[in-house]
This record gives C-alpha cells, structure tokens and sequence, in this order.
C-alpha cells in the first residue's frame, strides 16, 4: 500500500468528505500547513510597505494557506478542484474568493493581473493521468504557461511540491522554465528525510535578486525555532528503532549461574537426579559455537 | 464570489478569443462587511477593467458607479468607498456566469463558481 495519495485516485475523488474532514479536525496536518504557507509566502519576497496584494492560491482546498494569506492582510483568489474541500473551506468561512477549477486545464484569468501565486502540495497531482484525456505534458504546458501570463512582470510564483522522484522534479521545472519563468528550488532541510520540504520559486522574467536560500542547508543543524527534539533524535536512532523489541528484553532479564544453580537446589530437594555442581555449570558457550 | 473575482475571471474554453467580461446571471446576492483600505484599492485600481466593472455592478444591482473612471477620482473618498463597496463587499451567491462568445454556462453555487470544463473544451 502506497502512502502516496497521489498514486490512489483522482485528487476530486480522493478528498471526498472524509478526507475534507480531515483537514479541518487533524491539528497536526492544519500545522503543518500553516507552517509550509508561513514559509512560501516569505519566499515570496512581496515588497514590505504594507499594501494588500491579490494573490493567487493554487490548491487552496479548505483555505488553510488561505488564512495565512490573510493574516498577513492580503486578498485572495483560491482555486481547487474538489468541491468536498471547498465546501470545507466555505464552512470555515474563509476571506477569499474560491473557485472550482483544473489548475491542468489552465487557469483563466485575464493577464497580468495578480500579484503573486502560492501553492501547497499541489502541482506534483499534474504529473498524473488519471483520465484517458489526461496527458501531463499538455496539462503541465496549460497550467505553467496559464500562470506566467495572469502573473504581473516581476512577480513571483511559489509552488511547494512533493516531486515523486527525479524525473518528476525535472518534468515540473523543465515546464516552468519553459513557459518563460526564471528561478528554481529551494530545499529546506535537505538532510532531513521527514522535514525536507522542496519549493519552486519562480519569477516573472529576469530573476530580481539571487535565489533565496533553503532552511538549513550546508551543516547548519536542521534544529531551527521549533524543533523540540523529537523528530531530530528518531533519525540519529534508527538502529535502535529497528531492533526488534524481544531480543532487548532477553539481554536484560538473561538467566545466570545463580539462577541454574537455585533451579537445581530446587530439583534435589524434590528427590531427582542432578548433576553436581562444577565450574562448568551455566558456564557461557564460546561464541563460535 | 466578489466582483474583483469577476473581474479577473475569463472564459477558458478553447478555440475562445476573447472570453472577457463574463456575463453574469443572477439569482441570489448578498453583501458582506469588508475592512475598507485605501492602499489596496489604490493598487488595484490600475489592473480593473473598469467598464467590466461597472457593468458586472449594474446587473448586481448596484448603480453608484461613474460610467467611466480616471486616476485623478482616486482622491475623492466618496468614489472610493463606492469602488470598495463593488469591488469587495457584492458577492453573487447563487447564479451563473456566461462566456461572452460561446454562451456556454459556469454555474455559481454558494458563492462558487464552477469552472471546471468538460473534456471537448480543452
């Protein structure tokens, strides 16, 4: 069984209530989303002076990046192709606009006129065919090409992905360069299997300034702000995690010498036949043996 | 869904030259409280197709806006708190918008407007 929810069904049938449910009631996934959408709209890099942008949210399913693209006082256009999710988002009575769309078929917005675009989790679903009409070149082509050109000049697109592999990630850059954008990925964490967190950060014609740098990256110790230590210590002690737990029970309680030498005082009193005690009584075998 | 949604919105339908301004059916409109801020509608005013706009507003059933518009109205408050009120506060809750050439219906349901396209209009 794959826990990929990408290789199960079709993201519109694959966040069906249930799943909807999920995002509104999980506080450990509503975390970490909060914390991924805190970190792409600081990539985003939007000019500090205080004016509302509007923004576009890729993905936005029940509007969890959403409320942190409102908090910090921006308008939003979110755009999801679930209707389970976003009946979620309606309920949680989120400050932006929602629209239900195939970021594939391409977005449909007239150009030039938004300010920046985030993205969760999202763009890796394109890589996918899950209809016969499906074809993740062209949808891929749609959707970077749709984006560049709603974009304004010298805005910027964060998409933070989770590339199944290699090509994947490659497929998804190639289209993105393609379609006109400069950029490319910033890794957070990237020694970190669990943290590890890839986004593409794309702009609107030439780069504006150098790519921004992913969390800690080059020996810095992924042990930023918050991490309480849990998650670091389950990687360094990956033997002990994998030992099974019997075998550690056996070493402690092991049976010595007094306790065969109790047994078999035990054994007399009761009248059988028993060894005599000798030094080679629960003597440890040789190793090889 | 509010009119500067509207206002962003075209038509996607393949073979489509111009799907800009959707048409907009009306069953339901509500108003809601917006924070007003003069900053935003400042930076917006540039991107607003403003005849779309007014338009779109009218058939909302809001009739307040000039017909037409320039830069220099932006200093007058009263315009403002007009644009604010179109622009972010109207929302259409229950209808359809309408492609301006093939007549093909996006229907609107609890504010949201349903864009997905069936597999020949790709």
């Amino acid at each position: 069984m794959t826990s990929r929810p990408e290789l199960q069904a079709p993201p519109e049938i694959f966040y069906n209530d249930d799943e909807a449910r999920k995002y509104t009631s999980s506080s450990r996934i509503i975390d970490i989303q909060a914390k991924l959408s805190e970190r792409a709209v600081e990539l985003l890099a939007l000019p500090n002076d205080d004016v509302p942008r509007l923004l576009l949210d890729i993905g936005c399913g029940s509007g969890l990046s959403g409320e942190t693209l409102s908090e910090n006082g921006h308008q939003w256009i979110g755009l999801d192709i679930s209707q389970s999710m976003l009946d979620v988002a309606l309920e949680r009575e989120v400050e932006g606009d929602l629209v239900l769309g195939d970021m594939g078929q391409g977005l449909g917005l007239r150009p030039g006129v938004i300010d920046g675009a985030i993205s969760i989790s999202a763009v890796q679903w394109l890589c996918n065919a899950d209809k016969s009409s499906h074809e993740p070149r062209i949808r891929l082509k749609a959707f970077f090409g749709s984006l560049y050109r709603c974009l304004g000049r010298g805005a910027r697109a964060v998409l933070q992905v989770y590339p199944e592999n290699l090509a994947q990630r490659e497929l998804i850059l190639g289209f993105a360069m393609r379609a006109g954008f400069s950029g490319g990925i910033v890794v957070d964490f990237p020694h970190s299997t669990k943290r590890r967190k890839e986004y593409l950060v794309l702009t609107c014609g030439p780069p504006s300034s150098a790519a921004p740098r992913g969390k800690g990256e080059d020996g810095e110790s992924c042990s930023d702000e918050d991490s309480s230590g849990d998650e670091d210590n389950q990687s360094v002690c990956i033997s002990d995690r994998h030992r099974p737990r019997k075998k550690q029970r056996l070493n402690k309680k092991m049976k010595g010498r007094e306790w065969v030498l109790k047994k078999k005082e035990q054994m007399r009193r009761k009248g059988n036949a028993v060894p005599a005690d000798t030094k080679y009584t629960a003597r440890k075998r040789k190793a090889r043996f | 869904m509010r009119l500067l949604t509207h206002n962003m919105l075209s038509s996607n339908i393949k073979g489509v030259t111009n799907g800009f301004p959707l048409l907009i059916e009306v069953e339901k409109v509500v108003e809601k409280q917006v924070d007003f801020n003069e900053d935003f509608l400042r930076n917006m005013f540039a991107k607003i197709e403003w005849k779309a706009l007014v338009k779109a507003s009218r058939t909302m059933g809001y009739t307040e806006l000039p017909e037409n518009s320039e830069a220099s109205m932006l200093n007058s408050d009263e315009f403002l708190r007009k644009f604010h009120h179109a622009l972010l506060e109207l929302h259409l809750e229950e209808g359809a918008l309408v492609c301006p050439e093939t007549g093909r219906k996006f229907p609107v349901n609890k504010g949201i407007p349903n864009m997905l396209l069936h597999e020949d209009e790709v």
